[in-house]
């Protein structure tokens, strides 16, 4: 500890007020899933449980939460495949274009999703695909692949190579120190990456409106949905407020597995 | 860290290798093909689905519209759509306004997230730097969508901003405020900005604020002089979330500012059926953010990302 | 690398396109289906809020569950925020139909996305109304594409709390905009430039016009330069009609153009909201329920276009929207849900809806027969409303 008293209280202070600032929005619309009015005003009218009855017998909603698991289990998996084949071909090859492949994966989250959503929807139309939840993956996988590929390449730069090297020396092909040596060793990685990846496709409405077909919902797009529908306003606090409540596990989980320290690792 | 203990003795060949195995043992010998088998994939999945994507949509931009029934004819090339950019000064206005608004958002993350960052990083203790890192990370679960609806509760009319300012004498905001949109934004991105400047923070060894301070430099000065250049990389990668998304969102800024952004024209021409101006307004993002990355790498951020 | 793929690339998205040639232009010799066969299972819907209610704000209102049950079709809907968004789904093709109001119903037969339809394959298209049947924009050299919805006013709605004196015209949003400087709601969509038009019909009779959705240059730029008072009075501009209940539920908003949808659901509320057409007469929509040329599922389609001309489905869908019914046996059945429903409508009072101008689509040839006139496009339309939005 080098950082005198005072400094040490502001940002404590500092900290506070941010975290403050990031709660708020979300404790209101938490109380607001208990208000008995339709109308979001403040202060709220009373206490209720029967929005959560109602959530829970809303077979729309059942059916977009199975819709987004899926999207977001297909997407992972596409992405966790091919950004550790990425990643491995990245730090175990040296070739010529290595450095812009990095660059290549970043675009699909840095370039804002409306492009990604109107360029995917154009081919899609233009190649007479229908739409539904595979089209929802391609998109959902194009952007989530750069998670599974910094996770990765985080993991594999920090890998000592020795133990590869004594696995070659002992005998042992290329898939076998692969599966006894290498993938164990990026395992909390693989997690991690694929934990935020399916965190970001279970959340992403702008490149999902633009590929899914009129028959498919998925999470938010039944939430931009229900928005509309003033009766179903109050639902969707409920729906949030449970969202928030059960993302605390994986989050934990995530954070257990990588140990607090995790360096380079994504979350 | 814990990873070279689970790692257990390799499997010896079996004695009558399968085709796989032999497959595998050509591998090893293959180096060439092992790479290309590995980068095949994601490069083809890349390129077909992603870059061939976005060609295609600008490739529409060069597109002809059918005046009338606004049906776009494909092939017919016509620059109606470039034309249309240039000469209405709208469109530099929506951009001038939407980067400003996203210059804006991302100092204010920064500026937000610089403490909690350095608390969580350097001075919490290991149980409440992993409390905390679950605290910030748990805003990015909440969906996007109800964060945007909890703010219109708090900006409108009979909301909660109107109930605690009310008393004193502060009307509500309500819903057309640009100010909204800088406010709503900030706080949709700010854990984008936290993590990777924390990240970075924690990557900075102690031993270098030590040998700073038995220099005789004052903390102001350790966290000017060492902290901040050694994190900037970090700043800047947080950065590329923060400006990007800002760019690129068109539902925020309608539902909490009834503003028109970047995206929004984009959206809109694209709901309008008018892909053309929609695909050729794309090419600003694309090259703003293009530009920007690159930017990016030179300061070292896609080492934090 | 990019270099060569660019031309591999083009070659094949040129290839499959023309593979898919051909998709537009199957408009020209259209035979509608003669006889409704047995339901595909699916229907997808581009409908304006409120059109397919399966009882999900109020148990009363649910005329598509009947609808499933008696024909297996699975109802999926989309709303459309204006005419301008419905057409550009429709030539997305993954939808069966759409209920169009006058703007996108001549584009969508003109552009051959609307089917034909024989109107004697429906039970209940003989009762429905003589002066809905064979409209212009609906109905071209003598074939029909599509059957009535329903038809309605876009009203002037306020907040009796916060405007005192109930008002008889629009004047109080143009002329007096400045009164309620930041809590006007406007629709927004290009085709609300007919609003401003239709006010200067009645204000500025040297303009000359005639029609508010057929303008000249002059008569074009003087609707945008009102449009543009109204804009520095900082309006907050709706496009889903929930936003604009939720800010006049609030009191962010205390007077503006709305449908009798909201004010319906705000009165529900016992919000202090009040709603009148004003004098000067105003826009309002005829809408068509019509079949996308290549729908996946046009028998679905076509027991749905029957059904909503159904007494029972006619009279629960214009009753909840607040519009007018579409034929006698539907007016008799609104009673039950709404007595005087139809009466208050005006759904059997031609006179009545000469004051209400339909939402129809701007042309070059200002939609007449006159050689020498030229009226702004479409194109045009859109391209100053998004300036005015823009800027």
């Amino acid at each position: 500890m080098t950082e005198p008293r005072w400094v040490r209280i502001g940002l404590a202070v500092a900290s506070g007020g941010v975290l403050v600032f990031l709660y708020l929005p979300l404790v209101i619309l938490a109380i607001y899933a208990f208000n008995p009015s339709r109308l979001q005003a403040w202060p709220p009218t009373g206490l209720t449980l029967h929005w959560f009855a109602e959530a829970a017998a809303n077979p729309g909603l059942r059916a977009a939460i199975v819709n987004s698991l899926i999207a977001g289990a297909g997407a992972t998996g596409v992405a966790l495949v091919l950004g550790t084949a990425a990643a491995l071909a990245v730090q175990r090859f040296t070739f010529f274009g290595r450095e812009t492949i990095s660059f290549l994966f970043v675009l699909p989250i840095a370039l804002p999703g409306v492009v990604t959503g109107i360029a995917l929807r154009t081919t899609f139309q233009t190649l007479d695909v229908d739409f539904g939840l595979a089209t929802i993956i391609v998109g959902h996988a194009t952007f989530c692949i750069v998670i599974a590929y910094n996770n990765v390449i985080a993991r594999l730069r920090r890998l000592p190579r020795t133990p590869e090297e004594a696995s070659a020396d002992l005998g042992a092909d290329t898939w076998t120190t692969f599966r006894r040596i290498t993938l164990p060793a990026m395992g909390t990685a693989l997690l991690s990456g694929g934990l935020l990846a399916f965190a970001l496709s279970f959340d992403e409405i702008i490149v999902t409106n633009f590929t899914a077909g009129p028959g498919t919902q998925t999470i938010p797009m039944w939430i931009l949905a229900a928005i509309q529908r003033p009766a179903e306003v109050p639902v969707v606090n409920v729906v949030a407020f449970v969202l928030i409540l059960l993302s605390a596990i994986p989050v934990y989980l995530a954070q257990r597995i990588a140990g607090g320290a995790t360096g380079g690792g994504r979350y | 860290m814990t990873t070279a203990s689970s790692v257990s003795a390799p499997e010896t060949p079996t004695p009558q290798p399968g085709r796989l195995r032999r497959f595998a043992a050509w591998l090893h010998l293959h180096k060439r093909v092992q790479r290309n088998l590995l980068l095949g994939g994601p490069l083809t999945w890349m390129v077909v689905a992603y870059f061939g994507s976005l060609f295609i949509l600008l490739l529409g931009a060069f597109w002809d519209r059918d005046p009338f029934t606004g049906q776009v004819q494909p092939f017919a090339w016509s620059l109606d759509a470039f034309e249309s950019l240039i000469t209405n000064p709208v469109y530099l206005t929506i951009a001038v306004r939407t980067i400003t608004i996203a210059a804006a958002v991302t100092v204010t993350d920064a500026i937000l997230a610089v403490p909690i960052a350095y608390y969580m990083a350097r001075i919490a203790t290991p149980r409440v730097r992993q409390l905390m890192v679950v605290a910030v990370l748990m805003p990015l679960w909440a969906a996007y969508l109800v964060k945007v609806y909890a703010w219109r509760t708090i900006l409108q009319g009979n909301g909660f901003l109107e109930w605690a300012l009310g008393p004193f004498g502060v009307d509500a905001p309500g819903l057309g405020q640009i100010l909204n949109a800088w406010v709503v934004l900030s706080y949709l991105w700010l854990p984008y900005m936290i993590l990777p400047i924390f990240a970075g923070l924690e990557r900075i060894p102690n031993s270098l604020h030590e040998a700073s301070a038995d220099l005789g430099a004052r903390a102001g000065i350790t966290f000017r002089r060492v902290t901040l250049p050694l994190v900037f990389p970090a700043l800047v990668a947080g950065s590329i979330f923060t400006f990007s998304l800002t760019l690129g969102d068109y539902i925020t800024p309608d539902l909490v500012a009834d503003a028109k952004f970047v995206g929004n024209v984009i959206y809109d021409n694209s709901s309008l059926g008018n892909l053309p101006l929609a695909a050729a307004y794309s090419l600003l993002p694309i090259v703003v953010m293009i530009g920007y990355l690159l930017v990016a790498r030179r300061l070292g951020a896609f080492d934090s990302l | 690398m990019r270099h060569l793929r660019i031309p591999v690339l083009f070659s094949a998205v040129a290839l499959l396109l023309a593979a898919c040639g051909g998709q537009g232009s199957g408009s020209t010799g259209p035979t509608p289906i003669a006889e409704i066969g047995d339901g595909e299972g699916e229907l997808n819907l581009i409908i304006w809020a409120g059109y397919a209610e399966s009882g999900e704000t109020d148990a009363a209102y649910d005329w598509v569950t009947p609808f499933e049950d008696e024909t297996g079709c699975q109802v999926n809907t989309t709303n459309m925020t204006d005419s301008n968004n419905g057409v550009s789904l429709m030539q997305s093709g993954e939808y069966d139909g759409i209920s169009a109001s006058g703007d996108a119903t001549t584009r969508l037969i003109a552009s051959g996305l609307a089917a034909p339809v024989n109107t004697d394959v429906f039970e209940n298209y003989d009762a429905v109304f003589d002066d809905l049947k064979n409209l212009p924009h609906n109905t071209v050299d003598g074939v029909n594409y599509g059957v009535p919805h329903g038809r309605g006013p876009n009203l002037l709605a306020w907040n009796t709390e916060e405007v005192t004196s109930a008002p008889t015209s629009w004047e109080p949003i143009w002329e007096g905009g400045a009164d309620y400087a930041g809590r006007i709601s406007i629709y927004d969509s290009s085709i609300f430039i007919a609003d401003a038009a239709l006010h200067l019909m009645a204000t500025q009779p040297d303009l000359g016009i005639t029609d508010p959705y057929q303008l000249n240059q002059e008569q074009f730029d003087a609707s945008v330069a009102l449009l543009e008072e109204l804009d520095a009075n900082d309006p907050l501009y709706w496009s889903d009609f929930n936003d604009q209940i939720s800010s006049y539920a609030s009191g962010d908003v205390v007077i503006g153009t709305t449908w009798p949808y909201q004010v319906n659901l705000l009165q529900a509320e016992s919000a202090p909201i009040e709603a009148t057409l004003p004098e000067e007469g105003t826009t309002g929509w005829s809408d068509t329920w019509m079949m996308y040329s290549e729908a996946e599922h046009p028998n679905c389609m076509l027991m749905w276009m029957d059904h909503m001309m159904s007494p029972e489905a006619n009279a629960q869908a214009t009753v909840w929207f607040g519009e007018a019914a579409t034929s006698e046996p539907a007016c008799e059945a609104a009673e039950a849900l709404s007595p005087g429903h139809c009466e208050s409508q005006h759904a059997d009072d031609p006179g009545y809806w000469e004051n209400v101008w339909y939402w129809s689509t701007p042309q070059e040839d200002c939609a007449d027969d006159d050689p020498d006139t030229t009226c702004v496009t479409q194109e045009d339309w859109v391209d100053a409303w998004t300036s005015l939005r823009g800027a």
